[in-house]
């Protein structure tokens, strides 16, 4: 049989990998607007080189090791620089569409479970040592973990482990990550414990915002196809988000009696984690069921995470870790095949044995996530400071790594002005003194 | 010659502006400062950790004023700025040595004397026809 390409699946999957390539400004916002100001264009910088580095390692070599020819833990690298992959199906993964097409939405999914890690290590990671344990990590943790779950012929997909847009793959493996980073780095200087001092809440909000857009493309693009699972997707990722919000707002009305718009955008990110492996294998109103109880348990998480010295500065392992693996457990309890034939019964549709397979896959995921954080973040001190130092830390990291600010809005400097380098009158010339003859007459 | 520093909650800068003026002090600098009084702290709420701010937010007012403004201008701010709550806020009055107008080069109680622009107009005009005719 010749495979069909749909034009109607094809410009489905195409517009999902725009809409998850979009969620990686949206995580930048998210996070970037939870960080002090001085650490806000680090904070932005984070997911957005993400996604360019993570691409171009997915076409020279990412993609093939994920889902390239090869074994039931690793790919190859036949298909590197994207080759053979083209216009023509890959019956494995999605029969509809070109495989070229799959390839690229897969990227945007690799891209943005690095840059979900970074929330972890804000304020204080120097940002070449950011840049190295990306690579480092998209290529040792992603590639195979995707392999293990999508790959074809990989072990937890053959083993019948539900996952259907990466709530292992994505959430579980970077909230670990991110819990085992934030560990090893240390904490933050001057942080009081669970010191959260968000310096732009409205970024943080239409950051969630994005997220969620992003989601419907992240979770109903899973489905591959333009089709009814595809809608039972998109439905299911609302209400999950839509249940989460609005039990977080409870929660925090009955804590503080205030409810915080943090909060709101924090529930409705942990619903649609929650969702993520379930989206395309439950009915909605066990979509409502998984976004509240994600939503309690990350509450609860979050306050007890507080209470501990672990600076996981922007709770990644709470909304993703925590989340996730609640989301990939309760999959096996709330899938069912008359919502989609191609997947699984769960606990409550009398198969209690897929509830154990999750538990197995969420077990991988943590055990080859930990172990591999750890030994980049190891090998990476061998070689170079990772931590900013303190000083730097101080100052902050968008003037000490990037050599640039986030606002200089109603800044007296604006009003003093500012001259080109070299048109400058320097007091001090200590580093530059082949330029002193230039200077000197500037200043006479 | 005073310097009158005032620092005050900001929701009343309006009453206290029309005050000022109402007496008619009508030179005056103003800055957002932060400041602590005896007043209760703001706790704040994220995620899972709650944030006491220790300082509010103030306005600070400045004010030189010759000798017979310094009461009217105390008893204006007062009047206008007291809520009766704590973190009213406090009036500085400290001896001005000098003042000097940038523009005129006057100095002391001729520099603090207030001159509209009107007024600044009106005398250039006169100096202009006063010139023609000599």
């Amino acid at each position: 049989m010749t495979p069909v390409i749909s034009a109607g699946d094809t410009a489905w999957v195409l517009i999902s990998a725009a809409l998850v390539m979009l969620m990686v400004p949206g995580l930048a916002l998210f996070y970037g607007g939870l960080v002090r100001q001085k650490n806000a264009l680090n904070t932005f910088m984070m997911s957005l080189s993400a996604l360019g580095l993570v691409t171009v390692q997915w076409v020279l070599g990412g993609y093939s090791i994920a889902f390239g020819p090869g074994n039931s833990l690793i790919g190859g690298l036949s298909w590197w620089g994207l080759a053979g992959v083209g216009a023509a199906p890959n019956a494995a993964y999605a029969p509809t569409v070109p495989h070229l097409a799959f390839a690229v939405f897969q990227a945007m999914f690799a891209a943005i479970t690095v840059a979900l890690i970074s929330g972890a290590v804000v304020e204080r990671l120097r940002f070449s040592a950011y840049l190295l344990f990306a690579l480092a990590w998209t290529t040792l943790v992603y590639d195979p973990l995707a392999r293990w779950v999508w790959g074809d012929g990989g072990w937890l997909r053959s083993l019948g482990a539900l996952d259907f847009a990466g709530g292992t793959v994505v959430h579980v493996s970077a909230g670990t990550a991110a819990l085992v980073a934030a560990l090893m780095l240390g904490r933050r200087h001057g942080i009081a414990r669970g010191g959260l001092v968000p310096h732009n809440v409205p970024f943080t909000l239409l950051g969630a915002g994005l997220l969620w857009f992003g989601w419907f493309g992240f979770n109903a693009g899973s489905a591959l196809s333009a089709s009814p699972l595809a809608v039972t997707a998109l439905v299911n990722t609302h209400a999950a988000a839509a249940a989460a919000l609005a039990c977080w707002l409870l929660l925090d009305l009955t804590r503080s009696r205030r409810t915080t718009a943090v909060g709101a955008a924090t529930g409705a990110i942990v619903g649609l984690v929650a969702i993520t492996p379930a989206a395309g294998f439950v009915t909605p109103r066990a979509s409502l069921l998984i976004g509240a109880m994600a939503a309690s348990a990350v509450y609860v998480a979050m306050q007890l995470r507080a209470r501990t010295r672990i600076d996981d500065a922007l709770d990644v392992f709470a909304c993703h870790g925590v989340a996730g693996i609640l989301g990939a457990l309760l999959t096996g309890v709330f899938a069912t095949k008359t919502v989609n034939p191609g997947g699984a019964d769960g606990l409550l549709a009398g198969n209690p044995l897929q509830l154990g397979v999750q538990a197995l896959a969420v077990g991988a995921t943590m055990a080859l996530s930990a172990s591999l954080t750890a030994g980049i973040i190891v090998t990476l001190r061998a070689l170079m400071p990772i931590r900013a130092s303190l000083g730097d830390e101080l100052i902050g990291l968008d003037a000490t790594e990037h050599g640039e600010e986030a606002y200089h809005t109603g800044d007296i400097g604006e009003l003093a002005g500012s001259a080109p380098l070299g048109g400058v009158i320097l007091i001090h010339d200590d580093e530059e003194q082949e330029r002193e003859p230039e200077t000197a007459t500037v200043a006479a | 010659m005073k310097l009158i520093t005032a620092v005050i909650r900001p929701d009343r800068l309006r009453e206290v502006k029309e005050a000022l003026f109402r007496v008619g002090v009508t030179g005056m600098t103003l800055s957002r400062v932060s400041g602590h009084g005896g007043e209760r702290e703001i706790v704040e709420h994220y995620r899972g950790s709650s944030l006491v701010l220790e300082f509010r937010e103030k306005v600070k007012i400045e004010a030189a004023v010759s000798e017979p403004f310094v009461e009217p201008t105390i008893r204006a701010i007062v009047s206008a700025a007291r809520t009766g709550e704590v973190g009213d806020g406090k009036i500085f009055v400290q001896d001005l040595d000098r003042v000097i107008r940038i523009r005129t080069g006057e100095s002391d109680g001729a520099a603090l004397t207030p001159v509209t622009a009107d007024v600044v107009q009106a005398r250039a005009r006169q100096a202009q026809v006063e010139e023609v005719a000599s």
